[in-house]
């Protein structure tokens, strides 16, 4: 049987737009038809947007690549409309544990707290991630929306223009012109466009190699990440293991710096290297092999006028956190509502720019993560390798030293703290849910609160009244009522309300908190909306 | 702010400059780097309020810190 990876999912069809006399234009083109790429076209055409992606292939995701996915992404997707499928295939798991040498030093458990409907992460191959996407673009279609997926279409040349953006675009059958009204660039991590465009990437590269492989094999080790430093079967490097779903398991063996690459890739070099790992009477069959290093880096800007760059192309982080699609799908949850309120005219222009704000914030903050994480793995200095041991020698005899033991701080949602989009607060409410913060799930009569988030301004009125309906200058806010006396647990209570005894939350389309207050006041809600739409 | 103690502050001056190089005694040069690193984390952890912390890596490093020390 074909595997998903070798089938092309979005052969290259010709388009009418290929014969066009003049480039036909489109309100949104997207591309890359990666995971942020296809997230991107989901919301916007769930939301009524036309929109066209483009990509240089036909196929999802080739090689070892994004394994873990956090709570926060998936329930982006439920908003999407696709959660299930990724949760129902995926592995979750809660428990990690650091080896050092042959002993356990150190474990984590991710989740502290019940009362959400998603896990805190799920494993699963990207490839599987890049399918489930692909399906649900296939079922919007089928429900008459306009989303279009075009394979083997290159991008080979952008001109951004103020009025509009003109691509030239190459297909198996020659080349053709097409204009945008705006671009959502998600061409990955060399993006071809930001080169185009003549834009920078800068950050910091890790002077390490790493030996990823996927392989296949029936052993039983727990559900659980394991990350080893020195350990017997790695002299002075790192390992990492991890499942995936249909018996894969992932398999990170770092080898240091200065080595050949094309040695350390041939099978029989990376066989030995697995067995000494997993025992000699382990039977796998390798899926994937490949090396990497490792970069952290950001543009210096997301947004540049009618381009607008998400994911990989934006920011790259080392995989150690798990925040790379993780915080990509945050760039298109956070990009296309307000893409969505420019377009219709009903929000001004620079809304957008606070896409920049937000996100260049949640890439600072991945990016400061996943290096003080790649800098305790790999440390870039004689001195920080002796600051890093001695972490680790002390881990084994004393408490204090475990939560200092960095193999990777996984991914949490963003809060977007101090953006220009954030209204009023009560400290009488708790912080996690204070403005810039997404929406915490709770249990309510009848399903989650999380499921009944998104796709519009949204009113909670928890112990409290507000009107059913409101409307500011077109831009509609639906009401959502709750007495806690009735939901089916005090999570509501006590995530939402704290020490106050109401409240009403002003909730943005990506199921962030705009602003809260203890009781409704219309003038209030009027003006956090507008400073939310960036009219203020 | 908790305020870093820079006065005298042991009892033995001498007793304890002496301890402290003991460790030190015919170790290879890694090996008491090594041990400086972990007594560096175990102080640090002792101490644990990070502005104390900071007032000291400031006198320790004064070049990094002009307006700390
Ligand atoms: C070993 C490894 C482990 C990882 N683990 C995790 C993890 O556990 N969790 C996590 O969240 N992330 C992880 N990541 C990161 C994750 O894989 C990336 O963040 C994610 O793939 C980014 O998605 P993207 O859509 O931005 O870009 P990509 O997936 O790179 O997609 C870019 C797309 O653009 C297309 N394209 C490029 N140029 C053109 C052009 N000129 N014209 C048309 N199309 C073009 C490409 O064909 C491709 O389909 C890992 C990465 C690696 C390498």
């Amino acid at each position: 049987m074909k595997k998903i990876f070798e089938v092309p999912l979005y052969p290259y069809v010709k388009s009418e737009d290929q014969n066009a006399a003049t480039p036909a234009r489109h309100p949104v083109i997207v591309v890359g038809a990666g995971p942020i790429g296809l997230a991107a076209a989901i919301d916007l055409a769930q939301q009524g947007v036309p929109v066209v992606v483009l990509d240089e292939n036909d196929r999802v995701s080739w090689g070892s690549r994004a394994v873990c996915y956090a709570k926060r992404p998936l329930e982006i997707l439920d908003r999407l409309g696709c959660g299930d499928p990724f949760v129902d295939k995926g592995v979750v798991w809660n428990t990690g544990k650091v080896f050092f040498d042959e002993r356990q030093v150190y474990r984590f458990d991710l989740l502290a707290e019940d009362g959400h409907k998603r896990p805190a992460f799920i494993n699963l191959q990207q490839y599987y991630f890049e399918e489930y996407l692909v399906n649900r673009v296939r079922e919007l279609q089928a429900e008459g929306k306009q989303i279009e997926l075009r394979g083997q279409n290159k991008v080979v040349s952008v001109d951004p223009g103020s009025g509009g953006v003109s691509l030239l675009v190459e297909t198996p059958d020659g080349p053709y012109q097409l204009r945008a009204d705006w671009l959502i660039t998600c061409d990955g991590a060399a993006s071809p466009i930001r080169n185009m465009m003549g834009l920078d990437f800068v950050g910091r590269v890790f002077e390490d190699n790493f030996l990823i492989t996927d392989v296949i094999m029936d052993a039983d080790f727990p559900t659980e990440r394991w990350f080893w430093f020195d350990p017997p079967f790695n002299r002075g490097q790192s390992a990492l293991l991890h499942k995936q779903p249909d018996s894969v398991w992932r398999i990170d063996l770092q080898l240091g710096w200065n080595i050949d690459k094309e040695e350390e890739k041939k099978t029989e070099n990376v066989i030995p290297r697995l067995k000494a790992m997993l025992g000699d009477d382990v039977k796998f069959e390798i899926e994937w092999v490949s090396i990497y290093t490792f970069q952290c880096c950001r543009m210096e800007k997301f947004r540049h006028g009618r381009v607008l760059f998400a994911g990989d192309a934006a920011h790259q982080v080392s995989p150690f956190g798990a925040r790379g699609a993780n915080s990509g799908l945050q760039d298109t949850d956070n990009l296309c509502w307000k893409l969505k309120l420019v377009i219709d005219g009903k929000a001004p222009d620079s809304l957008l720019d606070s896409y920049d704000v937000e996100r260049v914030h949640g890439a600072d903050e991945n990016i400061l993560n996943s290096s003080r994480a790649t800098d305790f793995i790999t440390p870039k200095s004689e001195i920080s390798r002796v600051f890093r041991d001695a972490v680790l020698d002390l881990s084994e005899k004393v408490e204090f030293a475990r939560p200092l033991v960095n193999s990777g701080r996984l991914s949490v949602p963003c809060v977007y703290d101090g953006s220009p989009l954030n209204g009023a607060d009560d400290t009488a409410m708790p912080s996690r849910t204070r403005p810039g913060a997404p929406a915490v799930d709770a249990p309510i009569e009848g399903g989650w609160l999380i499921d009944k988030l998104g796709g519009r301004f949204q009113l909670l009125a928890i112990d409290a009244q507000a009107p059913g309906e409101l409307d500011v200058g077109g831009v509609p806010i639906e009401t959502l009522t709750f007495d806690t006396r009735k939901t089916p647990s005090n999570a509501v209570r006590e995530r939402y309300l704290g020490e106050a005894p109401s409240a009403i939350y002003l909730m943005r389309p990506d199921q962030h908190v705009a602003a809260r207050w203890l009781t409704f006041d219309r003038d209030a809600v009027v003006s956090a909306l507008q400073a939310a739409i960036g009219r203020a | 702010m908790k305020k870093l103690t820079t006065t005298p502050n042991i009892v033995d001056p001498d007793g304890l400059y002496a301890e402290l190089l003991a460790l030190h005694d015919g170790r290879e040069e890694d090996e008491s780097h090594a041990i400086n690193a972990r007594l560096v984390l175990i102080l640090a952890n002792h101490i644990g309020d990070r502005d104390v912390l900071r007032q000291a890596y400031a006198l320790a490093a004064p070049e990094l810190a002009p307006n700390n020390a």
